[in-house]
């Protein structure tokens, strides 16, 4: 067995000595942001995104020719999960105004407001293939960003997620994110979520990557968990129908070609259920659990992208799947918790990134993709990594950095959840650095969608990671859940208003048909189906999932 | 048939990894040797159990793998996460993933904030008898049995402080012989604290008022309609607020 000193195996130790000898020289120090064209070179070289032979273009369905991972690619040319011969469309379980899939920040959100637009609870139906609230959503640690201090505003906003997403956003979708970001942050006030405040109620507002003011909202490192849990329990209060452990896997269109519910799956006991929806609303999340490139992630059991393919097999457009968001920080040891997510407010209360000799080597807040871009350079053309007895390499987060700029205690006060994760491992953070590598953390594109929510199907509506637009080719920190909010709420209002002045007509599974048609004549053969509801852990694949070891 | 229990050894195929030890634990008491130093979580997998219930956001903030468990040679019973928690030799598993708890309905505009509001939704908290077995199941580590007693004298924001990093696993109320929900009381009273008493942003209704107000419409139309390289050039030039540098310009300077 492998001798652990306060957590770490005796050979790292040396590299953390450097760290701490370091550390006092550091605090003065100013690490210079990247320029636009040195940004652009590093992405261009060590982003995963940029990496051959880990994409292609998709064969089939309206956005056929476009670049995609190939995990996702794979799940795109795959048949539906339902076979139409064996669904009674003529057999309705649940008849209800509004359908919700998903039961995350989006979901919730969109059943709260579609509420408070005049749907009664019991037109309403939420689905949920975990429990609801299991979801991204929860997880989220750092903040939510809204510009409502007197030295921000709006525009500041929309130039720092402009600039962060590339300026591949759809601008509408932008504008709309900043300008109702202090409402929403203004509902989640009356709604009784604590945020982190001073005596006077004025928020405590951080810096995050790519932003060019303080404008962070958080909960100590539990923003995620603390909206959801009260979103959770209004959505409780008012008693909205909701079915866990069953998921949607196919969309139901009617003969006009309106969405109109969704094929139900329990999960359970395995049995169908038809539900018919004047208005459907997809917040099903993201797709890290389909570990492109074979990344670990920081996602929850369930995001496998469903939504994606539920929409791509109806011919909704999808937009910037190419582009995939790796979170710089993830845990890379101990081995317990690789790939689990290091808040960004690490960084944003401090901490600097290390490498092996104690220096730093890029500015701590750089963007996602460039900052991300930056480790794995220093890992691996570099190799100025520390590697981890089961291969992993990673850089050093300098934690305690945090206690020396921010004051005794800071740690435990604002980051409870980073701090206790380390200590069940045997590692106290704010007398040790942590080590890091890049986590596959969020889908940045999705679903196309319009500021009103509405996806290319009439009634199908979209909101959260499921949707694209908002983050063009890569998000800033605290844009998800702004993101969430602003856009379940509009799912939520423009649903509502569809739901009551729309018709179904007769259901029909027959895109399902078509689907297979563009299969056949695409000449793709394959026993592959697709959604697939949860990855598969069992036996050799619960092994680890290490990334392979590129750029050598 | 022999009533003897078969060890089910699972074989690991990875060439890159040194074989590693193994150690027994029980599923629901069934033997299963598993390799040392994974979650309860993975050993589960690794088993060859593909979870529905009881996996959900597998990093410690969902509370969907309360699991109990007891040691060999050990009578008591333990608490934990199974995606936070290293297996052992010898323990005995069981999840739990669902708990049938009581919860209160309530409309939080019309609730009262009063020192009786906690009592009046939750009458059984005043049966605590004090007992701390809360407490010693929280996989959190919180003082849950004190911020119950805070609760029963109103004391709201003793029981947001003590119960904010709550992940509602429910393992609390399964072990409490007073049958208290703590869980969905401190929800409760965490958001009475965050409406009622913890301060408003002051700042907060005059941005909301400038929005309305449309003071950023043309500003931000502008920018809608810019040209990429003029937009590239004012996000390049940007200030940056933080600590010690106000802008861009000031830090490439210094390090240039």
């Amino acid at each position: 067995m492998l001798k652990l000193i306060r957590g770490y195996p005796e050979y790292m130790r040396e590299s953390i000595e450097l760290v701490a000898k370091t550390r006092q020289r550091r605090l003065k120090e100013v690490y210079r942001r990247m320029s636009l064209e040195e940004a652009e070179e590093v992405l261009h070289k060590f982003h995963p995104d940029y990496r051959e032979g880990t994409k292609r273009p998709v064969k089939i369905g309206p956005n056929k020719g476009d670049l995609m991972p190939n995990e996702l690619a794979d799940l795109i040319e795959a048949h539906p999960f339902v076979d139409p011969r064996d669904i009674d469309l003529s057999n309705v379980d649940f008849d209800v105004d509004i359908l919700i899939i998903g039961g995350g920040g989006a979901g919730t959100v969109a059943a709260l407001w579609a509420n408070d637009s005049g749907i009664d609870t019991e037109d309403i139906l939420l689905v949920t293939k975990l429990r609801h609230g299991d979801s991204n959503s929860i997880m989220s640690q750092g903040g939510v960003q809204a510009a409502d201090r007197p030295e921000d505003s709006p525009v500041i906003h929309y130039l720092d997620v402009l600039g962060g997403g590339h300026f591949t956003n759809d601008p509408e979708l932008v504008k709309t994110l900043v300008t109702e970001g202090p409402f929403m942050i203004k509902w989640l006030e009356d709604l009784g979520v604590m945020f982190d405040k001073d005596e006077n109620g004025n928020f405590i507002e951080r810096p995050g990557g790519g932003t060019s003011r303080n404008r962070m909202h958080s909960a100590k490192d539990y923003t995620g968990m603390e909206i959801v849990r009260v979103i959770r329990d209004e959505f409780r209060n008012r008693q909205i129908p909701l079915l866990e452990f069953t998921a949607a896997v196919e969309l139901i269109l009617d003969d006009e070609g309106k969405c109109a519910g969704a094929v139900l799956y329990n999960m359970e006991n395995r049995e169908y259920y038809i539900a018919r929806a004047k208005a459907t609303i997809l917040a099903t999340g993201g797709y890290g659990r389909l570990h492109i490139q074979g990344f670990p992630t920081t996602n929850h059991y369930g995001a496998t992208g469903d939504g994606l393919i539920l929409a791509y097999h109806v011919g909704a457009r999808l937009r910037d799947m190419d582009a995939v968001q790796y979170h710089p920080t993830g845990a890379a040891y101990p081995e317990q918790i690789v790939g689990l997510l290091i808040t960004e407010k690490v960084r944003g209360m401090g901490a600097q990134p290390v490498n092996k000799h104690g220096e730093q080597f890029v500015y701590p807040l750089e963007p996602r993709d460039i900052e991300a871009a930056a480790f794995i350079r220093e890992c691996y053309e570099r190799n100025n990594c520390v590697i981890t007895p089961t291969g992993m390499r990673g850089i050093w987060l300098d934690s305690p950095m945090i206690e020396l700029i921010q004051g005794e205690g800071a740690i435990q006060k604002n980051l409870a959840a980073m701090y206790r994760m380390y200590r069940r491992f045997g590692i106290d953070m704010t007398e040790d650095p942590i080590l890091v590598f890049p986590t596959l953390h969020y889908q940045n594109g999705g679903v196309v969608i319009n500021k009103y929510a509405e996806t290319d199907i009439k009634g199908l509506f979209a909101a959260g990671e499921v949707e694209g637009g908002v983050h063009g080719k890569n998000r800033l920190m605290g844009n998800s859940i702004l993101d969430y909010l602003v856009f379940g709420k509009r799912a939520g209002i423009y649903a509502a208003k569809y739901a009551k002045k729309a018709k179904i007509g007769k259901l029909s599974l027959d895109h399902v048909y078509r689907y297979e048609q563009w299969l056949k004549e695409a000449g793709i053969v394959t026993d592959r189906r697709a959604p697939i509801l949860l990855p598969d852990y069992r036996e050799r694949k619960v092994i680890e999932r290490q990334i392979d070891v590129f750029f050598t | 048939m022999t009533t003897e229990q078969k060890v089910i050894e699972k074989k690991e195929v990875t060439e890159k990894k040194i074989p590693k030890a193994m150690v027994t634990i029980y599923i629901m008491g069934k033997p299963y040797k598993v390799p040392a130093g994974l979650t309860i979580m993975k050993a589960m997998e690794y088993a060859g159990y593909r979870f529905i219930r009881g996996a959900g956001c597998r990093a410690g903030f969902c509370g969907a793998c309360a699991t109990v468990f007891r040691k060999a040679g050990d009578y008591k019973l333990y608490t934990a996460l199974a995606c936070q928690t290293t297996v052992e030799d010898g323990m005995y598993l069981a999840q739990i993933p669902f708990v049938p708890a009581n919860k209160a309905i309530y409309d939080l505009n019309k609730i009262k904030p009063t020192s009786m509001t906690l009592v009046q939704h939750y009458p059984e908290i005043a049966r605590c008898v004090s007992c701390n077995t809360c407490t010693k199941a929280c996989p959190q580590e919180l003082d849950v049995m004190l911020y119950i007693q805070a609760a029963l004298r109103g004391d709201y924001e003793k029981v947001a402080e003590l119960s904010f990093d709550c992940i509602q696993c429910g393992l609390c109320a399964v072990r409490c012989p007073a049958e208290i929900v703590h869980y969905h009381v401190a929800q409760l009273a965490r958001r009475i604290y965050g409406k009622y008493i913890q301060p408003k942003s002051p700042y907060l209704p005059i941005r909301l008022k400038e929005i309305e107000e449309g003071k950023f419409e043309e500003e931000l139309n502008k920018l809608m309609k810019m040209p990429l390289e003029k937009l590239k050039e004012l996000y390049e030039n940007r200030d940056i607020e933080g600590r010690g540098q106000t802008s861009k310009k000031d830090v490439t300077e210094g390090e240039d």
